[in-house]
């Protein structure tokens, strides 16, 4: 861990600006990630831009009738929301499948978005790493890859992002606020995080200096028919092996709209839209879902210790489809504690 | 019974509230005046040669003091034997900064000393060292052909016995057969509190290290042998620990690089190693295990072959019982056990809980399942069919073996005659695949030798002391209810001091051992104590225990009272003040009864049974209940022991589900060094637990007739945990950990 400084910023104009004068800067939220980044000297920024005191911590009404998260809303305050445990019960189930209450305390709705790969060789510097260091190489590939990417991966890095909350947002279309140098801008949250190809080392497409202020979500909010599946090696307190996001309309028997989205498997949260017409107007049956989960895996690769996740993949959103179709959510994890 | 009756009662710790206001000091917290801080710097390759050290530009750094290395190293012992600690195996200690050969990744080559403990840590990161790597050898894999025989094991290892009976033969003529390869990875113990030490400059060359360690006196052993310390020199402390498990039973790095930097900067230095430097020293080692069995027609075992290779280092020859007690758990003519070593690029391995048997008895547990299903019997009356009478290892009958209490108590409290024997075969009401499997095991029941001294004062209190250790296990409670019902005092009027080397000698706190040794001389030494009251209540005008011998007497109560009279009695502190001393001070020591012992084979048993409930689709398995029915001769303490035991299932659930330390052969690296990847449970892994303690009388072992329980209650846990997954899916898992991939 090196020395750095630190200034609290009250404005966002003023954050962004101390942002943009200080090279080699960083922001810093509930710093639960970035800590851990620093202290094993896999980041080391000079001067910390403190986000705490920002006024960016409600969670309110939009005027379409959606719900903006500011950016600074704690994972836990968002997941305990009365409005989006009503209106969007995935996003709160996502929240509360990551982490641990503690964590959940500290994180940011904004900071979750930032959140970087856990992968062994990004985290450690004695091993090569394209994203950490560009150029010296991917060591996962040929390594110990069990918790590596099966879509969308590219020769550079086969990393894959660890956020459950992400998942859950990038089904639900959430938008992402910004504001940086050269004003506020929104993106689509599925243009927000990247595929590796040649530039792992830019995990999302922010400019340099841009800050996140707030997600908004849409109205549509799937409160009905959902499911947040997460498969993982111990049952709190892991990252995802794979995630699954399911949200249904129905009509009767009939799907009338869709969304699925999936963790663990790529750079970014998986969504795919071409899956999610396959379900649209179909009825609701495990032919349905596994037509679905087919299309998904289609272009899937796997390594040496995670070929599974194809298979595994397939499985997972058959059962968070059929979970979603029946509203019974996670049931069939009766051991997933999510409600204190 | 008494009011002063505290053996097998379920005292609470008596170190519980310094624990949880934060009162307990633990090895790096102990503050002391101009204190500086090392940071470890750790090799990134496994192996090859340091070549150049950039010290200079760290040392410009304002606040950096020193950097140690092998360039600055002064000179000290140079025999190996002086590096060897009481639980050294075999073969050539590492020494730190010895010299500039890397011989394992994440070896300690550089401590950085600075003013604070930011500094020596931004310092260390930005120390240029390069190296010339060699090609490293890490796989167990690629040794499968290159195992030896060690020659000469650590204490406590005993190689193999020979075959017996012709269990070739036996084996190709058996009605059923089976044979597998069970394999485990490499673990870590990974204790809560990370490995620290503090130590204290005293002036002329004196210290006290405030050490993180299993044994205090093992440790100053240590220090005084390679640093020509004498031992009034060296002071070792260690008052708590945040959990050993083993990894504290040798000497760490870190307390010979805090001495070697207090030593040389005449200046007090602290120096505690990260998480990921948590995975640079002694683990559970990578074990590949060959079983052959077989049975007779009716059931009975005809052959049992067992071999286990496992690594060790470069340098030392890391040994652990593990197919010894396959031939002693079940009585089988026709026993052939092997045990081998390769020899790989790493640190070398470490007791880890119930070394040896926590591996040894999944492999076989899991086999005697398979071999149970193949015979068509119930895997619980296959044991019970081919129950050992006798140790045939040794040819000895056991001092005490309740194992068939522990199957049949077990068996009732968990309902396994409600057991459907096919495998996938029940549901519950979601679905799920439910498996329910058992297994058991046996670890020794050793005595080693201890000393203890009290002190009784004349206001009544009464203070013991010896070097014992504490682990978190309950010493300190144990050996206080001891004291306290030998001298017949409340328990609020007894102090029992431990960690110190200004004690009285005892061995490391390991092998589950403490209780019986330290137990034994804190008891000896208080009936020495008795003994010298009595003298005085003797003396006492007009005293009713005139003529009254040892035997005559009890102490119970806060007095001394006539056994066939209990209206006869003196008050106990009545007695010091009538006496005209102030204290009565003694010491006295434990060993075991060699005599005694020497016909009898001695042992703790445990039988396992678990329940799990697995998802057909998706592969996730949860461990839903666990009866573990121990017999360890008499339990101290019903809810320490308790305790223990529930931890010791908590660490069998984790070592069959999710512990493994993954290595990256390219590397000769561990990846997965820190608590995000290497997996121990949470609370909502962790359901029923269900504990039996069976009553076993022994008064061969000690004279407390302990028999220790830090192990035992980790045997066959993994086992029965692999067998209810194969029960509930049909589906045999061979290798740990039970990860959901090896069930789709």
């Amino acid at each position: 861990m090196n020395s750095f400084t630190y200034s609290r910023a009250t404005a966002v104009e003023d954050a962004v600006r101390e942002k943009s004068t200080h090279p080699d800067s960083a922001y810093i939220g509930g710093g639960t990630n970035l800590l851990d980044l620093m202290k094993e000297n896999v980041e080391r920024p000079v001067h910390l831009v403190g986000l705490n005191k920002l006024p960016l911590t409600t969670i309110e009404p939009t005027p379409d009738g959606g719900l903006r998260l500011g950016a600074l809303a704690t994972n836990a305050d968002t997941a305990w929301n009365e409005e989006v445990k009503s209106r969007y019960p995935l996003l709160s189930q996502a929240i509360l499948a990551g982490a641990s209450p503690q964590l959940r305390n500290m994180a940011t709705d904004g900071g979750n978005l930032m959140q970087r790969t856990r992968c062994y060789y990004f985290y450690d510097t004695a091993t090569p790493c394209n994203k950490r260091e560009p150029g010296s190489g991917c060591s996962a590939i040929g390594g110990y890859n069990r918790i590596h990417a099966i879509l969308g991966a590219s020769e550079q890095c086969i990393a894959t992002h660890p956020s459950d909350m992400c998942i859950a947002l990038a089904a639900l279309e959430a938008t992402v606020r910004v504001s940086g140098p050269n004003g506020d801008r929104t993106i689509a949250f599925e243009d927000f995080h990247r595929l590796p190809g040649n530039t792992p080392e830019r995990d999302n497409n922010l400019e340099p200096g841009e800050l996140i202020t707030g997600l908004d979500l849409p109205a549509k909010g799937f409160e009905k028919n959902f499911t947040y599946l997460k498969l993982r090696d111990r049952t709190s307190y892991a990252f995802a092996v794979i995630s699954v996001a399911a949200a249904l309309e129905l009509e009767g028997d009939t799907i009338t709209d869709a969304r699925l989205a999936l963790g663990g498997v790529a750079h970014k949260p998986w969504r795919d839209k071409e899956a999610e017409n396959l379900l649209k107007g179909q009825p609701a049956t495990a032919d349905t879902f596994r037509r679905a989960a087919a299309k998904v895996v289609e272009g899937a690769h796997g390594y040496e210790h995670n070929t599974f996740k194809i298979e595994l993949a397939k499985r997972a959103i058959v059962r968070a489809l059929k979970q979603a179709a029946e509203g019974t959510q996670q049931a069939s994890d009766v051991f997933l504690n999510s409600n204190p | 019974m008494s009011n002063t009756t505290y053996i097998g009662k379920p005292t609470s710790r008596v170190d519980g509230p310094a624990k949880v206001t934060g009162a307990a000091k633990y090895s790096a917290e102990f503050n002391v005046p101009n204190m500086a801080y090392g940071w470890v710097v750790s090799s990134p390759i496994a192996k090859g040669t340091i070549t150049k050290i950039y010290a200079d530009e760290v040392l410009a750094l304002p606040g950096v003091v020193q950097v140690f290395s092998h360039e600055n190293v002064p000179s000290l012992a140079w025999f190996d034997r002086n590096y060897k600690d009481d639980v050294a195996p075999g073969g050539s200690p590492f020494r730190p900064l010895h010299d500039n050969k890397v011989k394992f990744s994440q070896q300690p080559v550089a401590l950085v000393i600075a003013e604070t403990l930011e500094l020596a840590r931004y310092a260390s990161s930005v120390l240029r060292i390069e190296y010339e790597e060699e090609k490293h050898e890490t796989s167990i894999e690629d040794k499968r052909d290159d195992g030896f025989e060690p020659g000469r094991g650590k204490t406590g290892w005993m190689p193999p016995p020979p075959p017996r009976g012709n269990p070739d033969k036996a084996w190709e003529n058996a009605t059923h057969r089976v044979e597998a390869e069970y394999v485990h990875g490499a673990q870590h113990h990974n204790p809560m509190e990370m490995f620290g030490t503090t130590v204290e400059w005293r002036g002329e060359g004196k210290i006290t290290a405030y050490d993180k360690t299993q044994g205090v006196v093992n440790v100053q052993q240590y220090l005084t042998k390679i640093f020509g310390l004498s031992k009034d020199d060296a002071r070792v402390v260690n008052l708590f620990m945040g959990g050993g498990f083993g990894s504290g039973l040798r000497p760490q790095y870190q307390v010979f690089l805090a001495t070697l930097a207090a030593l040389e900067l005449k200046r007090s230095v602290r120096v505690t190693l990260t998480r990921q430097q948590m995975f640079s020293f002694g683990h559970r080692p990578h074990t590949l295990q060959y079983l052959k069995l077989g049975t007779n027609p009716d059931g009975t075992l005809a052959a049992l072959q067992h071999h286990a290779l496992h690594e060790t280092s470069q340098f030392e020859d890391y040994t652990e019982n593990v197919v010894n007690w396959s031939g002693m758990l079940y009585q089988c003519e026709n026993v052939k056990l092997g045990y081998q070593l390769a020899k790989l690029d790493v640190f070398t391995p470490l007791d880890m809980r119930a070394p040896g048997a926590a591996t040894g008895s999944f492999a076989l547990e899991v086999a005697m399942d398979e071999m149970a299903y193949a015979a068509g019997l119930d895997p619980l009356d296959f044991r019970i069919r081919n129950y050992a009478e006798k140790d045939q290892n040794m040819d000895k009958p056991f001092s005490s073996k309740k194992l068939r209490d522990c199957y049949h108590q077990g068996a009732a409290k968990f309902g396994w005659d409600q057991r459907n024997h096919e495998p996938r075969s029940m549901q519950d009401e979601n679905g799920m695949l439910v498996g329910w499997g058992m297994a058991g095991g046996v670890w020794d029941a050793s005595m080693q030798k201890a000393a203890a001294k009290a002190t009784l004062t004349a206001d009544g209190k009464l203070l013991v002391t010896s070097a014992a250790g504490e682990n978190g296990t309950g010493t300190y409670t144990i050996m206080t209810q001891i004291a306290a019902q030998t001298l017949g005092l409340p328990i609020e009027a007894v102090t029992f001091k431990l960690g110190d080397t200004d004690f009285p000698e005892a061995p490391v706190q390991g092998g589950s051992w403490t209780a019986a040794s330290v137990g034994t001389a804190v008891k000896n030494v208080c009936e020495a104590v008795g003994e010298k009251l009595l003298k005085f209540a003797k003396k006492m005008d007009g005293s009713p225990l005139d003529g009254a011998s040892m035997d005559d007497v009890e102490f119970v109560n806060g007095q001394i009272r006539l056994r066939k009279d209990p209206n006869q009695a003196v008050v106990i502190r009545d007695v010091l003040q009538a006496s005209g001393e102030s204290k009565i001070e003694t010491d006295s020591s434990a060993m075991p009864n060699y005599l005694k012992q020497m016909p009898y084979s001695m042992h703790s048993h445990n039988a396992v049974f678990a329940e799990v409930k697995v998802d057909p689709d998706l592969g996730t398995v949860h461990v839903t209940r666990v009866v573990n029915a121990v017999a360890a001769g008499r339990i101290l303490n019903t809810k320490t022991a308790r305790s223990q035991v529930l931890g010791s299932v908590v660490w069998g659930i984790s070592m069959a589900m999710m512990e493994e330390t993954v290595m990256d052969h390219k590397f000769g690296r561990y990846m997965n060094h820190n608590y995000a990847e290497y997996h121990v449970p949470v609370n909502a892994d962790i359901h029923d637990i269900d504990v039996i303690f069976v009553e076993e009388e022994d008064d061969i072992v000690n004279p407390l007739g302990v028999k220790g329980i830090g192990e035992v209650g980790l045997l066959g846990v993994a086992a029965a945990i692999t067998n209810a997954v194969y029960h509930a899916t049909g589906k045999r898992v061979r290798e740990l950990p039970l990860y959901l991939d090896k069930l789709l």
